[in-house]
């Protein structure tokens, strides 16, 4: 899907500081020459399988079904991957490249740190040196995250420019990676940044979508009608829609993060409220100002706090074939407690958004639609947080 | 001669960077004002960006200031306007490419030609996307600035050959902010620049003192300071004038012995 240059349509490109040309071109060349590599392969499908933990399962949602009296409702179950999210199948594929090009340290950016802890559980497993950039505030929010990377051996910086959230922490490791390039690499946790980051993001994400589509073949014999997924950055939903791209037939639908509404300034819905711009090393849409000064978002939700969101997404907006719709933090928490009490399973906070919104779509469907859910992460990290939403004060 | 040429034609020159807006447009005007009379040869007027990813913790404070100070591009072009009344020295635009994008890029390059700007620096435009703005800048006469860093190596002599107005050299690794020592080997990479270009080249990042602004002008056609001026302006607020006057005196005396 991606022309030479990187773009998607209009969107994506190479956005960034001279002084990081030589490193994302060194980056695409060896990408380039490892994705066909029989021996790289091997071994990340090896990482894959018998260290994250994957296939992860494809769980049809009976009780929710039932319960919403529509569409039949399948879960896939990315919270089972080894760290907790989806996050871990786009770290080993990029710790495994880093390694291969001779880079012996990893750097990242996180928000609800769960990117940060998988870039530092790989750092760990391989060996090389961690260095984690995260909002003051996200510090805040995720302590126990916090505690994880450093227990995995990483270091973690607090960020205390801008807002102090994720959009902060990329800029921050932009900034560090500027400083020390010939043994660092930039371990991007999304489908965004410049090119070729959207691409082999979304490259090692798309194992999502390849295995919900193998996995409805042996349960229904059939494809999905709708597959739904939260969108911060937009690894997660990418990685499940990817191979779904070509089948029209397949609604795919973005659930971007209202925060207290999309009508309100503390919003971090891109697409519903945001412009075309150019920021972080691509352009895509961005929340900003008419002057172009990038706007602090918000959401309960760390993972999806971000002003922008990935050029690929940006793209499949403009020609239609994905849908994205904003959620609430109020729907995302109701959505959050849904599942645990119907299934039995806590989503992660960002997940909860997907959530929701099928919430509202499965009843309106017809029993025989079928729809998929991403669950891109498992909501432990978010309990203490969701429970002070809700007025309890309870402390980790 | 563009305009920038002529900024180098008498000499090495001294390029001091200014954060319009910071604390407020009418110190960034004396502030010009200031520098122009002790011998600045280009300004960079810098316009303000909410997330300046290439600037350390000094120029990102003067950003933030002058954001909070109610800095628009509307507000920064006025003071130019202003600025032009009297100030003949050239001078250039520092900022981020959403900056130029989002208020309409045609809209933004035509009022820099309108106003008198005569360049643009977007540390966030290297060469592969420098289309984006390139044709509007030819369209309204403005020079879109080149980078070349430490880390360019094969790709010097391209961005050399297509460059305009003047190469900005960048000194070292990371953002910007003041460096005990520069160890690039800056005079190798002004070498492949000569071969493949008669644009001048100036150096900036990490520069702070005389003595160093000396050794930057010895192997390039000037310097380029940022973070030192802005500290002066962070320490002395509305009463920076008169320091960066004397501060800009004391650069350019120090580079002039390496006139030829």
């Amino acid at each position: 899907m991606t022309n030479p240059n990187g773009r998607f349509g209009i969107h994506g490109g190479q956005y960034i500081p001279e002084t990081l040309m030589n490193a994302v071109i060194e980056l695409e060349q060896a990408y380039n020459h490892y994705k066909n590599d029989p021996q790289f392969c091997a071994e990340l499908s090896e990482l894959f399988n018998e260290y994250a933990g994957r296939p992860s399962r494809l769980y049809y949602a009976a009780k929710m079904t039932a319960d919403l009296g529509g569409a039949k409702i399948y879960l896939k179950r990315e919270d089972l991957n080894h760290t907790g999210a989806h996050k871990i199948n786009n770290v080993l594929g990029q710790a495994l490249l880093a390694k291969k090009m001779g880079k012996t340290r990893l750097i990242a950016e996180t928000g609800a740190g769960q990117h940060g802890v998988a870039t530092a559980t790989a750092a760990a497993l391989m060996g090389m040196e961690c260095v984690v950039f995260m909002g003051e505030e996200d510090t805040k929010r995720q302590a126990l995250n916090v505690y994880r990377m450093r227990l995995l051996g990483a270091e973690v910086i607090p960020v205390k420019t801008g807002t102090a959230t994720l959009k902060d922490a990329v800029s921050e490791a932009m900034r560090e990676w500027t400083s020390r390039i010939a043994d660092t690499h930039y371990c991007l946790g999304s489908v965004m940044g410049p090119h070729p980051f959207p691409t082999i993001v979304r490259d090692f994400q798309a194992v999502i979508s390849k295995e919900i589509k193998e996995q409805m073949r042996q349960k229904e014999g059939r494809l999905p009608d709708a597959v739904i997924a939260c969108v911060g950055g937009g690894s997660n939903a990418i990685g499940s829609f990817y191979h779904f791209i070509e089948d029209e037939g397949v609604r795919l639908i973005g659930c971007e993060a209202a925060g207290r509404g999309i009508d309100t300034f503390e919003t971090a819905a891109t697409i519903s409220t945001g412009r075309i711009g150019i920021f972080h090393g691509m352009k895509s849409y961005f929340c900003q100002d008419k002057f172009g000064q990038i706007a602090p978002v918000y959401s309960i939700s760390a993972g999806l706090d971000y002003p922008g969101v990935g050029p690929e997404h940006a793209y499949l907006h403009d020609i239609g074939r994905a849908e994205y719709v904003a959620v609430t933090d109020e729907e995302a928490v109701q959505a959050f407690e849904y599942l645990a009490r119907t299934e039995g399973i806590i989503p992660a906070i960002e997940s909860a958004h997907a959530v929701a919104h099928a919430m509202k779509l499965a009843p309106t469907l017809g029993k025989d639609k079928i729809i998929v859910i991403t669950i891109s992460g498992r909501g432990d990290k978010d309990c203490a947080a969701i429970a002070r939403y809700r007025g309890e004060d309870i402390h980790e | 001669m563009s305009k920038i040429a002529k900024a180098f034609a008498g000499g090495k020159a001294f390029i001091p960077f200014i954060t319009c807006g910071d604390p407020d447009m009418k110190t960034t005007a004396a502030v010009v004002r200031a520098a122009a009379a002790n011998g600045a040869d280009l300004i960079e007027l810098g316009i303000p960006f909410s997330d300046p990813t290439a600037e350390g913790p000094v120029i990102q404070g003067a950003n933030l200031r002058a954001l909070e100070g109610g800095a628009t591009t509307d507000k920064v072009f006025a003071l130019v306007r202003e600025l032009r009344k009297d100030v003949t020295v050239p001078m250039v635009f520092m900022t981020y490419a959403n900056v130029v994008f989002s208020y309409d890029a045609e809209k933004f390059i035509a009022t820099c030609g309108e106003i008198g700007i005569d360049g643009l620096i977007l540390p966030d435009l290297p060469y592969e996307e420098k289309e984006e703005f390139l044709p509007l800048c030819r369209q309204y006469g403005v020079d879109l600035i080149s980078l070349i860093a430490p880390t360019s190596e094969n790709r010097i002599a391209m961005i050399a050959r297509e460059a305009e107005g003047f190469i900005y050299l960048v000194s070292s690794l990371g953002v910007t902010g003041m460096r005990s020592e520069i160890k690039t080997d800056l005079a190798s990479i002004v070498k492949v620049i000569r071969e493949n270009t008669d644009v001048p080249c100036a150096i900036g990042f990490g520069i702070s003192t005389p003595e160093q602004a000396g050794k930057m002008a010895a192997i390039s056609d000037g310097a380029i300071v940022g973070s030192a001026i802005i500290r002066l302006l962070e320490q002395h607020g509305k009463d920076a004038p008169q320091y960066v006057g004397e501060y800009v005196k004391s650069m350019k005396d120090a580079i002039l012995p390496f006139n030829q």
